[in-house]
């Protein structure tokens, strides 16, 4: 099998595993607790907490742990936005293609009298930093931007946005669930106010993510019931899981530059060899873009049974179509880049992992070259493409 | 629980009657590729029967095995054995759909029928416009 979907989730390391089972194991007790045995492990959760806070260039009060990163989201944003209501502040900045997490908690607050603008992302998938400034006005309460696109893997300018921000008196929050343990971060010299992140994005175990926030920045609870988290997030402390994302991170951002530059070589291998498949196109920025992720629309075909094909020749991959989206409509991010209904239907995204040489990246295109061509071989639409008789959206 | 049942993977990875009929006798195409599915049958019509039947399709797994699947149950039948085909029929044969997966079944029962009114069209033949409703054009229900 070859796993080509880390942009989903992905596999954890053997010292994560090790590290949380040793927890599972030796350190069961309740952090809440009196006893020395409860100390230990609250010990070993503030330790966690410090280390993840090294790798954001934190203050380890500054991070609370969550359920992942939607709910990070989802508090980050409802916090900033009821704060900013009872100043009479109700205008968001956002972007079209955040994730559903942020949109739909948008969506949320819009319902509730809000007002949302969503800035374009244009063809290439980057903001412009010069449009979030535009956008800030009087009662913006809140601009919250991903780091780095789930789908098509772009990059924006945090750094900037950040900056602009921060001189404007608008608290910026990032959504940087697929940039955590690959893309340098640093909140300080970013000026990040809050910073979504989990744990399976990096190697780490799922259901355990964290929220970072700027000291003196607002910040509510979502979930009542104790005074975990101090006061922020009740429920008893998931510590295996918080120790295995800590390992994670470390491990992450310890070999982030070798993997980084190894992703990029193999991405770059990938893009080339499928764009000799006539008539696709690469979804977003060449540059701008994350280490493993390559996305790709491919006129004539639907991206749902070129999964299962791909699937069939053990390639495990993603797509952006609305048979996969579960909805009618295609995955939003590629209509905000611009892309037809008709070729979005058709999308790919690979997403690489370190484990991976060379000869995976041949075989993954080898498969999705087989499976284009079968596909468009049994379709009507690519028939009508050829004889002319529908106008090609994309070049040869 | 998979997302397909055993008999529309079958259909889906080994699809039957793909392809194209030279001078067909009927050709029904219905969806439209904004929507993501498009389903085209070719006819070859001997008397009152489908001698032979092809289909060509734009869309996803089940979209595929729809098709697959609905010109079997026509291939040799009369016409109207298979006017009777319905969009529920072919989803039975292909041990369910998931439910938002029916309208694939509908497009297949709707691309039999275009394909039908098309030689009825081609060759004066009488017939009740009302046993021929307007394809949906590949609106979801």
């Amino acid at each position: 099998m070859i796993y080509a979907d880390n942009a989903a989730t992905t596999k954890l390391s053997r010292p994560v595993i090790d590290a949380m089972l040793a927890c599972m194991e030796e350190d069961y007790g309740n952090p809440s607790a009196l006893y020395a045995f409860g100390q230990r492990a609250k010990e070993k959760l503030e330790e966690a907490r410090a280390r993840i806070a090294a790798c954001l260039n934190a203050e380890p009060r500054e991070i609370y742990f969550t359920s992942g990163g939607s709910e990070a989201d989802n508090q980050a944003i409802l916090s900033a936005a009821h704060l900013g209501e009872r100043k009479g502040k109700k205008h968001i900045i956002s972007t079209s293609f955040e994730h559903h997490a942020v949109l739909h908690t948008l969506q949320k607050l819009e319902r509730q009298g809000f007002r949302v603008t969503l800035l374009d992302v244009h063809e290439n998938g980057v903001l412009l930093p010069e449009q979030v400034e535009e956008a800030i006005r009087e009662d913006t309460c809140l601009v919250t931007v991903m780091f780095a696109n789930n789908e098509i893997g772009t990059i924006q300018p945090i750094a900037q946005i950040g900056k602009i921000c921060r001189e404007r008196g608008v608290p910026f929050h990032t959504d940087a669930v697929q940039a955590a343990g690959h893309l340098p971060i640093d909140v300080k010299a970013q000026a990040i106010d809050m910073l979504s992140l989990s744990a399976h994005k990096f190697h780490g175990p799922k259901g355990i993510g964290a929220l970072y926030v700027r000291r003196g920045v607002y910040l509510e609870p979502l979930v009542e019931g104790g005074a975990q988290e101090r006061g922020r997030r009740a429920g008893t402390e998931n510590l295996p899981a918080v120790v295995g994302m800590a390992v994670a991170l470390e491990e992450s951002c310890a070999a982030m530059r070798e993997n980084a530059e190894k992703l990029t070589f193999l991405r770059d291998r990938l893009i080339a060899e499928l764009e000799e498949i006539p008539y696709c196109e690469l979804n977003g920025d060449r540059e701008k873009r994350l280490p493993g992720n390559v996305s790709f629309c491919f006129e004539g075909i639907e991206g749902e049974s070129l999964l299962l094909l791909l699937d069939d020749k053990g390639v495990c991959a993603s797509s952006g179509s609305a048979c996969t989206s579960g909805s009618l409509d295609p995955s939003h991010v590629l209509l905000a880049i611009g892309r037809k209904h008709e070729v979005a239907h058709g999308s790919l995204r690979l997403t690489l992992g370190e484990e991976m040489t060379e000869g995976t990246i041949d075989e993954i295109a080898r498969s999705v070259r087989e499976v284009v061509t079968y596909l468009r071989g049994i379709s009507p639409f690519w028939r009508d493409l050829q004889s002319g008789k529908r106008e090609h959206i994309f070049k040869e | 629980m998979a997302l397909y049942s055993e008999k529309v993977m079958e259909h889906f990875r080994h699809p039957q009657n793909v392809g194209t009929i030279e001078n067909a006798d009927g050709v029904g195409e219905v969806g439209n590729p904004v929507c993501g599915d498009i389903m085209k049958i070719y006819l070859k019509i001997e008397g009152d029967v489908i001698a032979d039947v092809k289909f060509e399709t734009f869309g996803c797994g089940s979209a595929i095995a729809s098709s697959s699947m609905a010109t079997e149950m026509i291939k040799g039948k009369k016409l109207s054995e298979a006017l009777a085909v319905t969009n529920k029929a072919v989803a039975e044969a292909l041990d369910g759909l998931p439910a938002h997966k029916m309208h694939c079944s509908v497009l297949a029962e709707e691309a039999i029928k275009s394909a039908i009114k098309d030689y009825y069209d081609k060759n004066g033949i009488a017939y009740e416009a009302s046993d021929f409703p307007d394809p949906s054009h590949g609106e979801h229900a």
